[in-house]
């Protein structure tokens, strides 16, 4: 790059400044990576190269109206402006032509904020020494994604916000030769050979487990245990709208009957938008600062994610949503089951680690089903008898995280999303494992 | 359009590099956004998009780099970028492309009446405004909107044997929805959105109905929610076009995507139950089942004249009266598996690297009437408007949900009912395909929203289909 990202996204909040208008405002949005992207299949390198992107998001407030415009920036600072004062007059002939928006609502602080974390990537060799040295007779599929990550957000009112860190996320699953497959990831700011090492070994061991005869199961309940990454599903099932303001307010949230007070989750049960500690920027895409929010507390819905224009339709105070409304960092607070008892006090059941493609059935009734993947062991008085086949489960979760659920773990996970869709998620998920009495499996 | 063509293909031939093979596929997006929500529009979304991927071959190891810095230093740099990166991972490569034709094929392909404007930007959101404004005043009815999505994206692929293959397209995604409610359950009706869009103009606002439709859209939410739900057990299907696309798309698509049968997805979007040994062998399907990879149709969303690698598109039977003859699988699958395929080697922008991909996925039409259809179904249910998907990662064991059912009794239509779900197993289920309706019920979809690939890639397919009919099939409601 020409110079820091940082730099880049300075130069054209300076540039914005100076073209604006009496009368008009601005935000102005930068999201930019530079990845390495290396695919595996078999344990050899299946795809692999390199991305350097990086966009604005210019939204521009006139007289009540309001309109937005993406441009993506090309590394030439003369380019980069001429696209951004494009975008500009773009806007402002646009903006006669709309209605007064009536939902118009900017923050006008003058919020100040950044972070920068600049850990040493591995050099990609070292990673590929270590696949082939570790798992190079293993049959390993999966994604290695590393590289910095910016994001930014500025304000005609003087708001500023710059969020900048390396990150990794090597995402992989080892097969058996019978088909089962055991999944794991190891991601985050601080590379380790080590722990990288350990975890590869540790997903190796458990591969001898999916040797066994497998289990083919008959619909019905059955006990079960759900890891943290079967439990991020569900949760990522509830970001759908789940506790989104609008979402509630229009009927269009799988949490409807909880917020009305309707029903109830089992007093375990305590989610939170816990911003502060995660790895996503400290401010939201629609320009005012992220707070945590406690969104479901001992089973009783608390809060619900409002943004800015929500807060203008509902009469509600804004506290910091983007304009999803979606948790980029849900939390689940933990329980009282230590890890080292699960099979133990599971007895006879289901050990799930992973949950694949849910959705709703009945999205009133908060009734989901998906399906078991990866390593699903069927287990019997706390030992594990072999892996199950595929199975289809469809319940509601006022059973599985309500009348249903006996333990949560002492022990969580942070759960960085592995997503890649447009560009490298920063959102994760801090969750425990669950034991339920009963889960319904259907097919 | 391509007004950039001359100076890129200048760049292009100005490039330096080792390589014995090397491309430069340069995508061009412009996307207008616009919906007016219970009658008040939401703010107008636009986004410019422009970037390039240059893609080397050395010692038959191939890289990318992917840059928005379209520069002659950009794309030099990137160019030397993939260069050394397929050295680097040249030892630990799976695949050797030596043996791999390249293209020196030159074309252009346009999107059906690029040349006729759209309308502008105030006259698009007076009409999603009136639509909006049409749905009926009931306090049952809690959220509504009305929006229209229109992208225009140019392409151009180049590479070191002389090719020049240039597409434009222009694609359209019209979408009304209404939500009932009375506090304690919700029901929705949608027309568009997420199931339907097409290359084109104007014409595809008309030919999605949309204008007019809200108030029978409103009227049909309310309905629902008086409406008891689906009952359970087996019962012939009656799956109308806006169902079949979703049908087709998560267990037919999927499990005949050749990258997916050698492995490559078995970390994210999973494996197939279909093997490469089941081509020209395995019974998909009844007889009447007949499936196209079909670029031809030129207001599907994925029709196009070369893929992404440079392959010509050209219809082909995969699924030819039940028997499964030829899988999704572009030139380097080809390569890979020994089997024929398609020209399905697509991305979704220059930032990430084509891989097999559905397109134009159709179901050839019968020859039976709707109303044959249904006076052939003593006990059975219609089930329209897809609202909810989910199929096990071999894409076998599927559920899904539709947001309208109507019962069917002695070859007649009856009462609505919500909630209306269904269940089965891929492997099977195309099996009990009864019949077939004809060109009376075709209809040309399409779908924004199919997500795959490490690193993740969103690409718009089409699906085109009769409605079909399916004997004896799982179907149940939900709890409310």
């Amino acid at each position: 790059m020409s110079d820091t990202p940082r730099h880049r996204f300075e130069a054209l909040v300076s540039a914005l400044h100076a073209a604006l208008l009496p009368g008009e405002q601005f935000t102005l949005g930068f999201s930019a990576e530079q990845s390495q992207f290396v695919r595996f299949n078999h344990a050899k390198v299946r795809q692999a190269g390199t991305v350097a992107q990086a966009s604005a998001q210019l939204r521009l407030v006139r007289e009540g109206r309001q309109a937005q415009q993406q441009v993506t920036l090309s590394d030439d600072a003369q380019l980069d402006r001429q696209r951004l004062d494009d975008a500009l007059q773009q806007l402002r002939q646009t903006l006669p032509l709309l209605a007064l928006d009536p939902y118009l609502s900017l923050n006008e602080s003058a919020w100040h904020t950044h972070s920068q974390q600049q850990h040493p990537l591995p050099e990609l060799d070292e990673v590929l020494a270590l696949v082939e040295g570790e798992a190079g007779d293993l049959d390993l599929v999966g994604i290695y994604a590393a590289g910095p990550i910016c994001r930014g957000f500025a304000s005609s009112f003087g708001a500023f916000g710059w969020h900048q860190a390396n990150s990794f996320n090597f995402d992989w699953s080892l097969f058996h030769a019978n088909g089962q497959a055991v999944k794991a990831n190891y991601a985050g700011q601080a590379w380790n050979a080590v722990d990288f090492t350990a975890r590869l070994r540790q997903a190796r061991e458990q591969l001898g487990f999916l040797g066994l005869a497998a289990i083919t199961l008959k619909p019905g309940s059955y006990r079960a245990y759900l890891a943290p990454a079967a439990m991020d599903e569900i949760a990522g099932m509830l970001c759908w709208g789940g506790f989104s303001a609008q979402a509630l307010a229009t009927g269009n949230s799988a949490l409807q009957r909880l917020y009305n007070g309707d029903a109830t989750l089992s007093p375990q049960v305590s989610f939170a938008e816990q911003v502060s500690g995660s790895l996503s920027p400290a401010f939201s895409d629609e320009g005012s600062p992220r707070l945590d929010v406690s969104l479901i507390d001992h089973g009783q819905a608390h809060e619900r994610l409002i943004s800015a224009r929500s807060a203008a339709e509902f009469a509600l105070q804004s506290n910091g949503a983007d304009r999803y409304e979606s948790p980029c960092a849900l939390s689940l607070a933990a329980g009282n089951l230590p890890n080292a008892e699960i099979l133990e006090r599971l007895g006879t059941g289901l050990y799930i680690s992973n949950l694949w493609y849910l959705n709703y059935s009945d999205l009133p009734a908060a009734r989901m089903t998906g399906l078991t993947r990866f390593a699903t062991f069927w287990v019997e008085n706390g030992q594990i008898q072999g892996p199950v086949s595929t199975m289809r489960f469809d319940d509601s979760l006022y059973n599985l995280l309500g009348s249903e659920l006996e333990a949560l773990t002492q022990e969580r996970e942070m759960i960085l999303s592995t997503s890649t869709y447009g560009q490298r998620s920063t959102g994760s998920s801090h969750l425990p494992g669950a034991l339920v009495k009963g889960l319904t499996l259907t097919l | 359009m391509f007004d950039s063509g001359a100076l890129l293909r200048q760049r292009f031939n100005a490039l330096r590099s080792k390589a014995e093979v090397f491309s430069l596929r340069h995508v061009k997006q412009s996307h207008q956004a616009l919906c007016v929500r219970r009658n008040v529009a939401e703010p107008p979304s636009f986004s410019q998009d422009e970037g390039a991927m240059l893609t080397v071959r050395v010692d038959g190891v191939e890289a990318y780099a992917a840059t928005a810095d379209l520069s002659q230093a950009g794309l030099q740099r990137a160019l030397e970028q993939a260069e050394a990166l397929a050295r680097q991972i040249a030892r630990h490569s799976l695949l050797d492309l030596r043996g791999q034709a390249v293209t020196s094929a030159r074309h252009d392909h346009l999107s059906p009446n690029l040349d006729q404007a759209v309308p502008g930007i105030a006259d698009c959101l007076g009409l999603l405004a009136s639509e909006s404004a049409s749905v009926p005043r009931d306090s049952r009815l809690v959220d509504w909107l009305a929006s229209l999505d229109i992208s225009l994206v140019e392409q151009t692929y180049l590479n070191s044997a002389g090719a020049e293959l240039r597409h434009a397209h222009r694609f359209l995604f019209p979408g009304l929805s209404v939500t009932a409610s009375d506090g304690k359950d919700s029901q929705s009706r949608s027309l568009g959105l997420s199931n339907f869009g097409q290359q084109g103009g104007f014409e595809v606002i008309h030919r999605c109905g949309l204008i007019g439709a809200a108030p029978r859209i409103a009227d049909q939410a309310l309905q629902l929610l008086l409406a008891p739900n689906t009952p359970s057990g087996p019962r012939d299907l009656l799956l109308m076009p806006d169902q079949m696309m979703l049908q087709i798309h998560e267990s037919i698509g999927h499990p005949l995507e050749m990258d997916r049968i050698l492995g490559d997805e078995r970390n994210y979007a999973g494996t197939s139950f279909v093997k490469a040994s089941d081509f020209g062998h395995l019974r998909y399907g009844s007889d009447l089942l007949n499936v196209t990879f079909d670029p031809t149709l030129e207001q599907e969303l994925a029709s196009y004249s070369y893929d992404d690698d440079g392959t010509p598109a050209s219809k082909q039977f995969l699924i030819r009266d039940g028997l499964l003859v030829r899988p999704l699988g572009g030139a380097l699958s080809q390569l890979r598996s020994g089997l024929g395929g398609v020209a399905n080697s697509r991305a979704c922008g220059w930032n990430r690297a084509p891989i097999d991909r559905m397109a134009n996925l159709n179901l050839e039409p019968g020859d039976r009437t709707l109303q044959q259809l249904i006076e052939g179904i003593e006990h059975g249910i219609l089930m329209s408007n897809n609202r909810s998907w989910s199929i096990d990662d071999a894409r076998n064991k599927f559920q899904f949900g539709c947001e309208w059912g109507q019962v069917i009794e002695d070859g007649e239509l009856k009462g609505i009912v919500k909630n209306p779900n269904y269940r089965g197993i891929s492997a099977q289920f195309w099996r009990n395909l009864m019949a077939v309706g004809d060109h009376s019920t075709f209809e040309v979809l399409g779908t924004p929203n199919c997500g795959k690939g490490e690193p993740n890639q969103v690409v718009r397919v089409g699906h085109a289909s009769p409605a079909c009919v399916f004997r004896q099939i799982d179907v149940f409601g939900g709890d409310a």
